[in-house]
């Protein structure tokens, strides 16, 4: 019974600030989908790290089937040569550079080349055979890479050697740069968000004085008083939070998933899924968000 | 049932108390007139029985608790043992008559079935049957406050308090309401009711209390409106009671407050 009361009590305050309930829903929206962006671009960034990109700066390709550098003219890099490379990496002119180094063999670059591009139809046509073996190296100071690059370039059995961060770390730091304006801007539609939502819930207040009078003379308890008008503004966030999941969504499908992914088929991009997995910390935010604020309203405008 | 030891009430600090060491015991069943001056203290007292406020100093004890021991979270329970009614009844102007009197008993989640059975009973009791679905502006005044004494009884409390129930009615219209609360007395509520209304008093002799300036002036048991005490020991007993003479301007001053502060805070109760 009193549970039927409460929503139907939500259900008309709903319809009575309709139009201020619509403005908390909007702009929950707007700030909760810059939140959800620049989660985004964090969990894209990782997504681009792959798998080498925290453990080393610098990779060693050899040459595979298909090479056409000068330095594999010879033809794939053959275990002779291999053994070379590993032996003058141990040895103590480059070792004193290095802190250790992997040999990443074609299966294990397949392996990990699947999950980061799992999202991507390019897994599907590409085999073992195509990926380089590579030395990955741990360097001591990552700033030494010139030292690895003149040492190794000219060796034979190597493709070519390559400072993964430099060529990624531009990238992120955009990217980085970008989730910052996207939270500044979330942080100011938030603080839009919670006084909406505190007006609205005085509004509510004010405009149901009457009902939450006689409630309390009839000994009404602060809970069934004070709920309908926290979950009112809790509804309302939840709606924007639902949107704003639903934008990231659609984003990720149609503008990465369609397009980018197809204009850039070497960059592994996050999937729609993994958006999703923003959602329920949107959903969160924004309870929390409208809870705490029509609280704190309520804890003034309506005596209990 | 209702008892006031010394009870202090000051609302602002420049101001003389609106209570001033008030003493009186009301018991279970009694039916009890708060009489006296507008500004005297009546509605103050009937807020500290609600613990809408809380006394300065004294105590007030209703149905044998001290009510400044009750936390904030008990209050609504205290709550549901009184029921209040007010000059101008409050009722919700979208609900009809049903819905306003079952309004009380929602709120404190009673069961559908168990509204069903008690709300046409309370309209039986307070003269309203046949008028569930009318809504409050198909009313007359007085048969929109039998609505309200309906809902103020109908979750069963054992204090029932009216401050000037009819204030806003005719004389006979008046005396219908009070056949009502007097019934609810007769079934064992405590009623305790403000009035300015004379007629009322003298017609009724029940117990009355008057108040001055926030002192009890007098308490007598089947009384009249006014007193009956010889005019000279009346006059020597108020200046007694309030300290310094009162003059009569000051008298219009505590109205015109009173009318300003039920301007301003229109949503409070
Ligand atoms: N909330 C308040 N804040 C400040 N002063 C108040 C408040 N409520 C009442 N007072 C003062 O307390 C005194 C007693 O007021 P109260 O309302 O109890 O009088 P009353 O006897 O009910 O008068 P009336 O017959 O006009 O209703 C008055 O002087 C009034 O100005
Ligand atoms: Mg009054």
């Amino acid at each position: 019974m009193r549970l039927q009361f409460i929503l139907g009590e939500i259900g008309g305050g709903l319809r009575r600030n309709l139009s201020m309930v619509v403005s908390v829903i909007l702009v929950t929206f707007v700030s909760l989908t810059f939140v959800g962006a620049a989660g985004m671009l964090q969990l894209q960034i990782n997504q681009m790290k792959g798998y080498w990109y925290d453990k080393v700066q610098v990779a060693i390709f050899l040459c595979g089937e298909g090479s056409t550098a000068a330095g594999c003219a010879s033809g794939p890099v053959t275990a002779e040569q291999q053994d070379n490379l590993r032996t003058l990496l141990e040895s103590p002119a480059v070792a004193q550079y290095v802190n250790d180094f992997q040999f990443e063999s074609k299966d294990d670059a397949y392996k990990h080349f699947k999950e980061q591009f799992s999202n991507s139809p390019i897994v599907d046509s590409v085999t073992p055979d195509q990926l380089p073996a590579s030395f990955r190296i741990n360097m001591k100071d990552p700033e030494k890479y010139q030292i690895i690059s003149e040492t190794f370039s000219s060796q034979p059995g190597v493709e070519t050697v390559i400072d993964q961060r430099q060529v990624l770390e531009r990238l992120f730091s955009v990217m980085n740069g970008a989730s910052l304006v996207a939270v500044i801007i979330a942080g100011v539609m938030t603080v839009c968000a919670i006084l909406l939502i505190a007006t609205t819930i005085r509004l509510s207040a004010f405009s149901r004085r009457r009902e939450t009078g006689i409630m309390r003379l009839v000994g009404a308890s602060k809970t069934v008083i004070q709920l309908p008008f926290i979950l009112e503004g809790v509804i309302a966030a939840v709606i924007g939070a639902a949107l704003a999941s639903g934008t990231l969504w659609a984003v990720a499908h149609f503008f990465l998933g369609e397009y980018l992914s197809k204009q850039y088929p070497d960059t592994a991009f996050i999937s729609p899924a993994q958006t999703l997995l923003l959602a329920p910390a949107l959903v969160g935010l924004g309870v929390v968000l409208a809870g705490t604020s029509s609280l704190l309203t309520l804890r003034r405008y309506l005596r209990v | 049932m209702i008892r006031f030891e010394n009870v202090t009430k000051v609302y602002d600090q420049k101001a003389r108390p609106a209570l001033d060491s008030v003493s009186l015991e009301i018991d279970r069943g009694e039916f009890a007139f708060l009489v006296g001056a507008s500004g005297s203290g009546k509605s103050t007292f009937l807020r500290l029985v609600l613990k809408e406020d809380r006394a300065t100093s004294g105590t007030v004890h209703v149905a044998g608790q001290n009510v400044a021991n009750i936390s904030s979270w008990r209050v609504p329970r205290l709550r549901r043992g009184i029921g209040v009614v007010f000059q101008d009844f409050r009722l919700l102007p979208q609900k009809n008559v049903f819905a306003n009197v079952a309004f009380a008993m929602q709120v404190i989640g009673k069961s559908r079935s168990v509204i069903r059975d008690t709300v046409p009973e309370v309209l039986k009791t307070v003269g309203l049957e046949g008028k569930e679905k009318r809504m409050p502006h198909e009313l007359s005044g007085g048969e929109q406050q039998r609505v309200a004494i309906a809902r103020a009884v109908v979750n069963r409390p054992g204090i029932l308090l009216a401050d000037e129930p009819t204030g806003n009615l005719d004389p006979t219209t008046s005396m219908g309401i009070m056949g009502v609360l007097d019934k609810i007395n007769q079934n064992g509520t405590t009623v305790v009711m403000a009035t300015h209304d004379d007629d009322i008093v003298n017609e009724m002799r029940k117990r009355v209390v008057e108040l001055k300036n926030g002192k009890v002036i007098r308490d007598e048991a089947r009384a009249l409106y006014t007193s009956m005490m010889p005019v000279v020991g009346q006059s020597r007993r108020l200046k007694d009671a309030s300290g310094r003479d009162e003059t009569a301007d000051s008298g219009g001053q505590a109205a015109r407050e009173q009318a300003a502060r039920e301007q301003a805070g229109e949503g409070r109760l």
